[in-house]
């Protein structure tokens, strides 16, 4: 599948490096094209457990670290409009609901976008990537002229709630610009790529396959997760 | 940060005690645990920038050791704590990190605020 040309793509995710595993491929793609992307990242990954040991970083000296590493995902992928929403790591499902609405909505008027990306409800696993997909569904739910909407989902019943995802893109082309991005967010990522390395020396079909491939659904408005809100 | 030597990490506790703190206390299994293994129940907890005053710290045990507060009315205490260090804002952070380098415990006192 080839990657359309979009007005416009938002991508919204809740941590540094969510963009870089599944989707940095695709955002790298957008922007060869000329497609201006935006990334709202909600927090700065204060709460991420990889500190080392012995450890390169405190709970207080992480979130500056996890910044510079996204702006420089950022920069890898060639990302210019990086927003930064400011909340916290694992609070994002207890922030005010209709606020965070507000939030996505506020995105969407003012950047206009043809296909926003962010996690499948309920098959994202994490309890902030399920707020941030409960959010940005809703607001795309209230527009009257919705965009395209692209998510990803990895929760282990993902096969059998959703089968197989319906967009797969080639993004071999750009796959330096994704390697690129998972590097920049080290601090998080060294001993999975050590990992990779390895099993891509052994010529591991899966890996390569996970360099060459970006899976999303489009998400069922027809199957919608609630009723309303 | 530096692995707890009791008697350094003792001087620092009680360097605390008896003034009004800004404490973080925070555990933690990740919020991965029960998706690579789905029987595990997931449990931790989180509280940061609530105002304490101790009247006695103290740590104990080989490591990871344990770090207890005695409070007028009540009690502060984290298990697991393996390194620690007084930071450049003068504020001591004591955590816990297992052998793969994942954080899984944090006790953290202050004078000041933490960031939001």
């Amino acid at each position: 599948m080839t990657i359309p040309k979009e007005r416009h793509v938002l991508v919204v995710f809740p941590h540094p490096d969510d963009e870089a595993f599944g989707v940095s491929g695709t955002i790298s793609t957008h922007i060869k094209q000329g497609t201006p992307v935006t990334y709202a990242c909600l927090t700065l990954g204060e709460m991420g457990r990889n500190l080392g040991n012995p450890p390169f970083a405190t709970r207080e000296s992480l979130p500056q670290i996890r910044k510079k590493e996204l702006i420089a995902s950022a920069e890898a992928m060639g990302l210019t409009d990086l927003r930064m929403m400011g909340l916290r790591d694992k609070t994002v499902e207890f922030e005010d609901d209709e606020k965070m609405v507000g939030m996505m909505a506020d995105l969407i008027t003012e950047l206009n976008p043809s296909l926003v990306i962010t996690f499948y409800p309920n098959l994202s696993v994490h309890p902030d990537h399920e707020a941030t997909a409960r959010a940005v569904v809703r607001a795309v739910r209230r527009m009257e002229d919705r965009p395209k909407l692209h998510c990803v989902a990895f929760a282990n019943n993902t096969l059998d709630v959703l089968g197989n995802p319906d967009v797969v893109y080639d993004i071999s082309p750009v796959r330096d610009q994704k390697m690129g991005a998972m590097k920049a967010h080290i601090s998080q990522t060294a001993w999975m790529l050590e990992e990779m390395e390895h099993k891509l020396a052994q010529g591991d079909t899966e890996t390569e396959n996970w360099l060459t491939k970006e899976r999303f659904y489009n998400y069922r408005w027809d199957q919608d997760f609630e009723e309303s809100f | 940060m530096e692995l707890v030597e009791v008697k350094k990490l003792q001087v620092e506790l009680d360097a605390f005690a008896n003034r009004d703190v800004y404490l973080h206390l925070e555990t933690t299994n990740g919020s991965y645990a029960t998706h690579f293994n789905e029987g595990f129940f997931n449990a931790g907890a989180f509280i940061r920038n609530v105002v304490i005053n101790y009247e006695l710290g103290k740590v104990v045990g080989e490591s990871p050791h344990r770090v207890g507060l005695k409070l007028p009315h009540g009690w502060v205490y984290a298990q697991g704590i393996t390194h620690y260090e007084l930071d450049e804002q003068g504020r001591l952070l004591l955590a816990g990190h297992d052998g793969s380098g994942k954080l899984a415990v944090a006790l953290q006192i202050s004078e000041t605020p933490f960031s939001y």
